[in-house]
């Protein structure tokens, strides 16, 4: 069995920076991130990322030597992608940060609002039923993250968690302000506007959820295969027929809900601002979908049925 | 622009003061500065390959400036730091719209390139100066009359205190004027070096 050779340069100066001999073919890429490592330690394999061409794609960890198309001594490009984080500890720091935020107003902690109102609970059933509700849908993401989600990225750039927090921690202050003032305005409809929206966000909650669990039935423990997503015995996830990203759009209208149980504008333009960019994420997954599949259903739309 | 740089000539030339030379050039100054928002389209459908934020955040200053700030808290129309402000304008738009002209017509004379690229250096800093005098001239009258402002509680349980977004706007200067600043000293080393190496092969 002939061993390959692999010499690894820097994408940007040329710089000859490890030598690896002895290689065997079916050494996959990851194992090559491990003995790069070795000779420096500071990039971990997580923040490598090597290619065939200096500015081409990023090769997979999967990738298999022997498969890729290069001699018997293989030239790797390395780019360094900056210090990393795990999706999960990105994930628990921007949704704990909301759940703790928000209950910091509904108790009225000191400082927030006049010290005649320090600790004093409000006398509208609504922001009771919004605190229940904000508190709850955090606490389904935390557990959602722990137990349910199969990442096929374990990292992202560190600078990311600074501003997923700042976003998420920011309207929650924004929205939480609002809604357990002392001056907070009930819904105009009164209590058939509240059960209204109610509905509306736990059906859509129930929704995320299934998508969620449907979404990870797709994938075994461990692995990082991708399949096209389809509608399950359970209702929820019917949308699937319509849609690529139900999750998305159930999320989304979780938090149209939320804002019609509170009628508080700041919930509006946090729902909306979320709605730009789950677009965002659903057009780039929908058009993944249509890229790596042949017999995608043709019918579905990224976000929105028939119209986005 | 080289309207509103004659009609202020005249007009100080005139009355010797600078009070109510804002009130004599607001229509044309409004005119011409609310047609600015043509050059962030420009960026934003391709013509110009100039960054639409870049575009964006200058000419959105320039639009809260004369109709949020000027046109709206008219007791500071006579400032001094209003004059401030329109002379360093007036002199960085003529500068900046000869050089798009005259480079379009394939003949752009050095001098308008060199002015395009070096009085910004002193009319940068001028022109924020006004601004952020005027603005702090404007807080008094801004806290008092609370304009612009939504309060609790209302229907839609928001509120919005101007005063407040005034002084983040200040603040706001801070970061965003150097980064500005800085981006323009670029531009003005990869042109204006660029140009020195040409000439010394000539």
């Amino acid at each position: 069995m002939k061993h390959y050779e692999v010499e690894i340069l820097d994408a940007k100066t040329r710089e000859k920076l490890c030598f690896l001999d002895k290689v065997e073919p079916q050494a996959t890429i990851a194992e090559i991130k491990n003995l790069f490592t070795k000779t420096h330690p500071q990039w971990y394999p997580a923040r490598q990322s090597l290619r065939l061409d200096p500015k081409g794609k990023s090769l997979k960890d999967e990738d298999v030597l022997q498969k890729l198309p290069v001699g018997t001594t293989a030239t790797l490009y390395f780019r360094d992608l900056g210090a990393q984080i795990s999706w999960v500890t990105v994930f628990l720091t921007e949704y704990a940060g909301p759940l703790f935020i928000y209950l910091l107003f509904y108790f009225r902690v000191p400082f927030i609002y006049g010290h005649k109102y320090d600790f004093t609970s409000s006398r509208h059933t609504v922001v009771h039923l919004a605190c229940t509700c904000h508190s709850l849908h955090y606490v389904k993401r935390l557990l959602e993250t722990l137990f349910v989600h199969r990442f096929s990225h374990g990292t992202m750039p560190l600078r990311n968690i600074f501003k997923n927090c700042t976003y998420y921690w920011g309207f929650a202050a924004w929205m939480a302000y609002y809604i357990n003032h002392p001056l907070y305005t009930p819904p105009t409809y009164g209590a058939q506007q509240v059960k209204l929206a109610l509905a509306i966000f736990v059906i859509c909650q129930l929704g995320n959820f299934s998508i969620h669990m449907a979404l990870r039935d797709l994938r075994p423990a461990g692995s990082k295969t991708r399949k096209i997503p389809y509608p399950t015995k359970n209702p929820f996830t019917w949308l699937f027929l319509l849609v690529s990203c139900p999750n998305y759009t159930y999320e989304v209208g979780s938090w149209i809900g939320f804002a019609i149980m509170t009628q508080c504008l700041p919930v509006a333009l946090f729902s909306l601002v979320g709605f730009t960019q789950m677009t965002i994420w659903a057009k780039g997954k929908h058009r993944s979908y249509l890229k790596e599949f042949r017999d995608y259903p043709p019918l579905r739309m990224p976000i929105i049925p028939f119209l986005l | 622009w080289l309207v509103l740089a004659i009609a202020m000539v005249r007009f100080y030339m005139e009355k010797g003061t600078h009070r109510g030379l804002y009130k004599s050039i607001q229509k044309t100054l409004k005119f011409f500065q609310t047609f600015a928002l043509l050059e962030i389209v420009h960026c934003l459908i391709g013509i110009v390959p100039t960054s639409v934020l870049v575009t964006g955040v200058q000419v959105s200053s320039r639009i809260f400036m004369v109709w949020l700030i000027t046109h709206s808290i008219k007791p500071i129309q006579n400032e001094e730091s209003v004059v401030l402000f329109l002379v360093s304008w007036t002199v960085t738009e003529i500068t900046r719209y000869s050089f798009y002209t005259f480079s379009l017509l394939d003949h752009l004379p050095y001098f308008i390139k060199w002015a395009r690229y070096n009085f910004f250096i002193i009319l940068y800093p001028v022109g924020v100066a006004g601004e952020l005098l005027t603005i702090y001239a404007a807080l008094p009258y801004v806290k008092k009359t609370g304009m612009f402002s939504i309060r609790l509680p209302n229907k839609y349980n928001v509120s919005f205190d101007y005063y407040y977004f005034l002084l983040i706007t200040m603040a706001s200067y801070i970061p965003l004027f150097p980064q500005l600043y800085f981006h323009m000293l670029r531009q003005r080393r990869k042109v204006l070096h660029g140009e020195v190496i040409v000439e010394k092969d000539d």
